[in-house]
């Protein structure tokens, strides 16, 4: 377990009238080698949430273990959790200033200490993870694609070697080709390190093929934390809070309300086709 | 010649390396010809890199074609003495919601195009009052854009395009940056600009559930115009879609895939109440059987 | 933390001062900064201090949001007053280890205090009733007559106003390119002085990169809107004098006229 939050409270501008409260109480547990997806749309307070896992933002009050430790600790090093709790931000293209991608992917390990050969291999490492092909290791990262651009920035992190791995909306921007891309790269990631990963979305069919959980923020509150399929089956509460379930969830209720019977809980479309097909023969063979 | 027309319409770029060699020539846009009628809903799709853009941009003179020609309501846009006649009657909305909003104050800002044509002063209150009114964004006049969401700052920008009286606006993936709530908001205001007031729309776009609505549709790739026609038309080619590897909507993916698995549908099916009733006469018809 | 710099913001509300004419705030700003330098005694800081806050009370913008302004400019008084309170020599006050405490250096300093603070939040009072269009449009007519020396006066005030109204998107850039940085394990806190200065490479590098991408995106959204200079554009507020700004002129001349009398005479 090596993430756990208790009762973590943030406020903003504390004191002032525009005191906004951006987490509340919020309690997580985050176990090792889960693929979590973490929902809500902007102003949720998921970002807050996400910047409290590695230090960046320090809550007003709650505490916050990793591997049991409690990271406000006075003697507790932020800059070690830094480098085991990486945190990619949302466009993360816009952080990358090296001359070429491969010293840009080693600003990392270089800050944590290693020497540049070391740094190099760690970086080498990072960038064959999230698929970049070997010719552009020593080109401008300004030249690159806005896809590959994001690579290198995810590779920025991962060349830390976290433990877990947040990722702020890194889909944001790209188009469909892009986003399936970094997508399927995230996941091949997660199976091939068994590493945490938490994917900050504001899109349900984004991750709806991938998590194994989803977390759904609202007002800077936690409002579900469950399995995508028990999820999406709120589908009508989450329209109330802005936020929309996979477009499969929305046709197979309204297929169930003309009487097909059809499992209401698939969430993917192979899912759905399989059990509309058995609805519709089952509907044939029945009468 | 409808309001906009490109014929043959090319447009290639000079790469360069760092010392200012010459690397090779990139051709952006190739040999695109369209033709737009005035009050038509258009939209044009392609993944990032396909010249959708590129095309975008010549509609408001900001590029000029290497080859062929572009119209705008008659104008050729090489013609210089036409530019600024050309900005007022194709505006354009981009990306980008904070690099185009150029006042402190809603308001000011929608006010800037009018500014800039020359309009006496009472009359940019009258344009700014029914532009913001027509994005919905009125009662925030007075707010500073830095307070706004996304979805709200792109209808000020279209507010601000709207203030100069266009003929047609082009929208350059004005929801690739915003939040599926904020994307909802501007596509309704863009339909609004489109039934309400008549002005011809060019939605260049990725996202294949806003041109649904569209009256016609243009698939790019690779500089080239790969498909065109109605929704319905480009939705049927599920296969081609993939293969331009372009978002379908979950609902025509699901109706493909019953239909590989042998269950008669019509091609197309673009929503979910569609989706029921086909499945409802499908399964009818063989309930006679 | 950088949030906190008020100048050059706005801060809306629907008082008298907000819609008084930009030139008479610019005016009265520069008239009320030099009557500062031109006091004699405490007298007329009184009433420097008390005239500053009735214009305070009349913009209905709260008191401590022009404090908090002032937070980012504590150093520099801090700096200031040290300077003035150990550095002027004159009749000593007290005396310990190698500094003396001068009466005259306590009174420099005292002054310089005041003014300081009576300048930045006399300052912040224009910014915060004015915006940042409305200002430049106040200086561009104010100096319309340079036009005739080949000063781009209209172009000076364009890029004024753009760079205010950018300066908090950049502010939050540069929050959030230093928050990604310390992320990957940079350190902006601690070593000497070459080696921060050498840390700030990956925040500067890419926060000018930003600047330039959007100052490209924002030519282009502005010529898309017909943005051709200053020549034949019309104004959708043109500054026009009214009563209150009338008024406004009166009750600055009234102010510098009593200051400098009680300054001189008393």
């Amino acid at each position: 377990m090596p993430i756990i939050l208790d009762h973590i409270n943030y406020i903003y501008g504390g004191g002032t009238p525009l005191e906004v409260k951006a987490l509340d109480d919020i309690c997580l547990q985050i176990p090792d080698g889960q693929f979590i997806g973490i929902i809500g749309h902007t102003g949720s307070g998921k970002s807050t949430l996400v910047q409290h896992f590695n230090g960046l933002l320090k809550a007003t009050s709650g505490h916050i273990y990793f591997h049991g430790e409690d990271i406000y600790d006075r003697d507790f090093s932020m800059k070690k959790l830094r480098s085991k709790v990486g945190l990619v931000f949302q466009y993360p293209e816009h952080q990358l200033f090296e001359i070429d991608v491969l010293s840009d992917v080693c600003f990392g390990p270089k800050n944590l200490g290693y020497d540049k050969k070391a740094a190099e291999l760690k970086a080498f490492e990072a960038l064959r993870k999230v698929g970049l092909p070997m010719d552009l290791y020593y080109q401008s990262p300004f030249d690159l694609s806005g896809g590959q651009k994001r690579r290198v920035a995810i590779a920025g992190v991962l060349a830390m070697e976290p433990e877990v791995l947040i990722l702020d909306e890194p889909t944001a921007g790209l188009d469909p080709k892009g986003r399936d891309e970094i997508l399927h790269q995230i996941k091949e990631l997660q199976k091939e390190t068994g590493m945490t990963i938490l994917l900050v979305s504001h899109s349900m069919e984004d991750v709806a093929e991938y998590v194994d959980r989803i977390i759904v923020m609202s007002g800077g509150r936690i409002l579900y934390d469950d399995a995508p399929k028990n999820v999406f089956s709120r589908y009508r509460e989450l329209e109330e809070i802005g936020l929309a379930a996979p477009q499969v969830t929305y046709i197979l209720h309204e297929l169930k309300d003309r009487g097909f019977d059809v499992d209401i809980s698939a969430t993917t479309i192979e899912e759905a086709a399989e059990t509309v097909v058995k609805a519709v023969y089952g509907n044939r063979g029945g009468r | 010649m409808g309001i906009v027309k490109t014929q043959k319409l090319t447009y290639e770029y000079i790469r360069r390396d760092e010392e200012g060699n010459v690397e090779g020539i990139t051709t952006a846009v190739d040999q695109v010809d369209m033709d737009v009628e005035e009050g038509e809903f258009i939209a044009i799709l392609g993944h990032n890199g396909s010249g959708k853009s590129t095309l975008a941009k010549h509609i408001n003179a900001i590029l000029y074609p290497t080859e062929g020609t572009v119209w705008v309501d008659g104008m050729d846009t090489g013609d210089e003495a036409h530019v600024w006649n050309i900005r007022q009657t194709a505006g354009m909305v981009f990306q980008n919601p904070d690099n185009q909003i150029i006042g402190q104050v809603v308001e000011e800002d929608v006010g800037f195009g009018p500014e800039n044509m020359g309009v006496p002063t009472r009359e940019i209150w009258e344009r700014v009052e029914e532009s913001l009114k027509a994005v919905g964004m009125y009662e925030y006049r007075r707010h500073s854009p830095n307070k706004l969401s996304g979805g709200q700052k792109q209808r000020v920008s279209i507010a601000g395009v709207l203030a100069m009286h266009p003929k047609c606006i082009v929208l350059d993936e004005p929801t690739a940056m915003l939040d599926p709530k904020g994307r909802r908001e501007v596509i309704r205001a863009v339909r609004g600009l489109n039934q309400v007031e008549g002005i011809t729309v060019i939605l260049i776009t990725h996202y294949m559930e806003e041109i649904i609505h569209a009256d016609r549709v243009f698939v790019m790739d690779g500089g080239k115009v790969a498909m065109e026609g109605t929704p319905r038309e480009i939705f049927s080619q599920v296969e081609m879609l993939k293969s331009l590897r372009l978002d379908v909507p979950q609902v025509t993916l699901l109706a493909y895939e019953l239909q590989r698995k042998g269950i008669a549908l019509p091609n197309g099916i673009l929503t979910a109440k569609e989706l029921a009733d086909a499945l409802c006469r499908v399964t009818g018809r063989k309930q006679h059987s | 933390m950088l949030r906190d710099i008020t100048i050059g913001q706005y801060y809306q509300t629907e008082s008298l001062i907000h819609r008084m004419d930009p030139r008479v705030k610019l005016g009265g700003t520069l008239l009320y900064i030099l009557s500062l330098f031109f006091f004699g005694n405490f007298w007329a800081y009184g009433i420097a201090v008390l005239f500053l806050a009735a214009v305070i009370r009349l913009s209905h913008v709260p008191f401590r949001y022009m404090v908090r302004g002032m937070k980012s400019i504590l150093f520099l008084l801090l700096i200031t007053v040290v300077f003035n309170i150990f550095l002027i020599p004159g009749t000593e006050l007290v005396s310990f280890w190698k500094l003396t405490i001068t009466q005259e250096g306590l009174k420099t300093a005292v002054t310089m205090a005041i003014r300081l603070t009576l300048l930045i939040i006399g300052s912040s009072v224009m910014t915060l009733t004015t915006t940042p269009n409305n200002l430049t449009d106040g200086m561009e007519k104010m100096l319309k007559p340079l036009k005739v020396f080949h000063v781009p006066v209209h172009e000076v005030a364009m890029i004024m106003s753009i760079a205010l109204r950018f300066i908090p998107i950049l502010m939050e850039e540069t929050d959030k390119i230093m928050k990604a940085q310390i992320a990957r394990g940079a350190d902006f806190e601690s070593g000497s002085l070459i080696k921060r200065a050498k840390a700030l490479v990956p925040l500067l590098v890419p926060l000018f990169i930003s600047a330039f991408r959007r100052a490209n995106d924002l030519a282009m959204a502005m010529e898309a809107r017909c943005y051709r200079g200053g020549d034949g554009r019309t104004k959708m507020k043109p500054l026009v004098y009214q009563r209150r700004d009338r008024l406004g002129y009166v009750c600055i001349f009234a102010y510098m006229a009593v200051s400098i009398a009680v300054g001189r005479l008393l």
